[in-house]
């Protein structure tokens, strides 16, 4: 199971780094999010990763360490706002600028490719 | 009076959701004598609490009564809480200050300054690293907002850019506290100080990539060499005012690295003691050589203070990794005093740029200013303090910081920092010349400018009157930073405190 989680943990990081350097606000959203997705089960396997445990402190001995769960809940709602307040930026960027580029440069370049 | 550590969290936030209600939300001039009269109370809560720790010493304080290390722990020492009263009465000025009209040209400009208020206090009091996550993702949404206020198409770019930066650091700093707690099993800051230094084999190497992350995400925050890129770019993007409540911002990734990196890296603490200390020291060197190189190259006044932030990031980053009593208590005297200088820069500038019609804050010939005397003594005290020359606060800055680099290692500070304040005095006194003295016409009779406020004068005086002060009132000041700076290093002892026992 580690192994599976470690892979799952590590292609969702990668496709976001790639996506992220794209430079298109797009692409950097949907990479973000990615990359919030590995961070969050990334926070949750701190607690490390058991089966047949309770989920809550009961009369049960055996329990999932509690703390993570709280941890990962707190950046999913965080991650969530920044996520919603990115996307509305990218919206307005796309309306002032006319087009996605987050990076001037990489804007300039083109204007002088599409004349070519 | 035990709740006193919690207010001024909780004052912010409170003051800032009233003033989203109807009363204040509807007239412009409600809000702002509401907005005003909050933040005079905030500032003398945190004095209160400055006082109470003066005569009590450090304060914690169990949020929800969960003790630490299982609970969220807030810490009230003498540097904290004389960041959060600078942070205050920082906030307090700028809002005077966009009184003049600058609150009123984007919506929401009021709460979203006192969320941000919220989120830099929470920052410097919290003694948890999950919980100093939040309040830093508090005061980055709050920062975000104001960024594109009044924004036009050119600033939205780089909002998008900063924005974009900052996830990824929220991201890295995530991946930081799961390994963090991961390994030592706790979040706590004084907690994770004892237990670093019980740590066996691989664990070690775990817990240094997780300190390494975690040096990475506040260098990023406060602007250390290779990552401080954004910085100028935002800051001379977002709105002036806004601009100079930012100056604060970096010094809370500053407040990070002093306050993580003594604690949990304290040369005592085994064998990851001083972790990294080479390269933030050579890192904080670079920071301060290309930090001059843009001041000089600055083509307006924006970017020349947008650099000088820089700079003054480099300084204090390099004091930080010397980890020792003098060179914190060097620290935390510049600190205060660049801040606040910067901040006053930034006011300046905005008055400049609006009477300077077309050429704006650009460094070139152009129309003289019209309140030219009354600007330019603000522009020169305010230049020669942040360059640090005699008869100002900026001086005993920088003859603390030298006093602290003198011995062993360190030999490397004064030729660079040196040089530096040279070049610096030459960039800013160019500056100054230019648009003050190289004038195209003087035809003012014809134009009319819109002249400064007396509220913007308000502002940009009281802030001006600050560096004298710290000059005639050096002494106490010094020997408060030592006691702050003797309270960060001393913190073994008083992680009994924060641990409940």
């Amino acid at each position: 199971m580690e192994l599976l989680y470690s892979v799952c943990v590590g292609v969702l990081v990668s496709c976001g780094v790639f996506l992220i350097l794209r430079a298109r606000s797009f692409p950097i959203v949907l990479g973000l999010t990615m990359l919030s997705y590995a961070v969050n089960l990334f926070l949750f396997s701190s607690g490390r990763l058991t089966i047949n445990k309770a989920a809550i402190l009961s009369s049960n001995e055996q329990y999932a360490d509690p703390l993570p769960q709280a941890l990962v809940l707190t950046a999913i709602v965080i991650g969530f706002a920044m996520t919603a307040f990115s996307i509305i930026l990218a919206i307005r960027a796309r309306a002032d600028l006319g087009n996605d580029y987050v990076n001037q440069q990489t804007q300039v370049n083109n204007k002088i490719g599409a004349k070519k | 009076m035990q709740h006193l550590v919690a207010l001024p969290i909780l004052f912010p936030l409170l003051s800032a959701l009233f003033l989203l209600l109807p009363p204040c939300g509807k007239s412009v001039k409600i809000r702002r004598v509401a907005s005003v009269s909050f933040l005079i109370v905030s500032l003398g809560i945190n004095l209160c609490l400055l006082i109470q720790i003066l005569n009590d010493g450090v304060l914690s304080y169990a949020v929800g009564n969960w003790q630490a290390p299982f609970g969220i722990a807030l810490y009230a020492d003498l540097f904290a809480v004389s960041l959060t009263s600078l942070a205050t009465f920082l906030t307090l000025c700028c809002v005077v200050f966009s009184c003049a009209g600058d609150d009123t040209s984007g919506s929401f400009y009021h709460p979203l300054v006192h969320f941000l208020l919220m989120g830099v206090c929470g920052a410097f009091l919290t003694g948890d690293l999950f919980n100093l996550f939040v309040f830093f993702e508090v005061l980055l949404i709050a920062s975000y907002s104001l960024l594109v206020h009044a924004a036009d198409k050119h600033n939205t770019r780089a909002a998008l850019q900063y924005v974009i930066l900052n996830l990824v650091g929220s991201a890295i700093f995530l991946i930081a506290l799961g390994t963090m707690y991961g390994v030592i099993g706790s979040l706590n800051i004084q907690d994770v100080g004892i237990r670093i230094s019980q740590l066996k084999r691989d664990d070690i190497y775990l817990a240094k990539i997780a300190g390494s992350l975690l040096l990475i995400v506040f260098a990023l925050k406060g602007a250390l060499l290779p990552l401080h890129m954004w910085l100028p770019n935002t800051y001379s993007n977002a709105m002036p005012v806004v601009a100079a409540q930012f100056a604060i911002m970096t010094k809370v990734g500053i407040y990070s690295i002093i306050r993580v990196y003594n604690s949990m890296f304290s040369p005592e603490s085994g064998s990851l003691g001083s972790m990294g200390q080479e390269t933030l020291w050579y890192a904080a060197l670079a920071t301060i050589i290309v930090g001059t190189i843009g001041v000089i190259a600055s083509k307006d006044l924006r970017k020349l203070c947008s650099n000088l932030i820089v700079v003054s990031a480099g300084t204090l980053i390099a004091l930080a990794s010397m980890q020792n009593i003098q060179a914190t208590a060097a620290a935390i005297y510049y600190l205060i005093h660049s801040t606040l200088i910067c901040a006053t820069l930034f006011l300046c500038i905005d008055l400049i740029a609006t009477q300077r019609g077309k050429v704006a804050d650009r460094i070139t010939t152009g129309r003289p200013v019209k309140q030219g005397l009354l600007l330019g003594i603000a522009f020169f005290v305010t230049a020669l303090a942040v360059v640090g020359m005699p008869p100002l606060a900026g001086f005993v800055g920088k003859v603390l910081i030298l006093k602290a680099t003198y011995q062993g290692e360190f030999t490397w500070f004064w030729p660079i920092y040196l040089l530096s304040s040279l070049l610096l005095l030459a960039g800013v006194t160019r500056a100054g010349a230019i648009v003050f003295w190289q004038n195209t016409s003087n035809d003012m009779a014809k134009v009319d400018v819109k002249q400064a406020n007396r509220w913007q004068v308000l502002a940009v005086y009281t802030l001006v009157c600050v560096s004298p002060l710290m000059v005639i009132f050096a002494k106490p000041i010094t020997d408060f930073c030592l006691q702050a700076a003797m309270q960060i290093h001393h913190a073994e002892a008083l992680s009994q405190i924060i641990r409940g026992q």
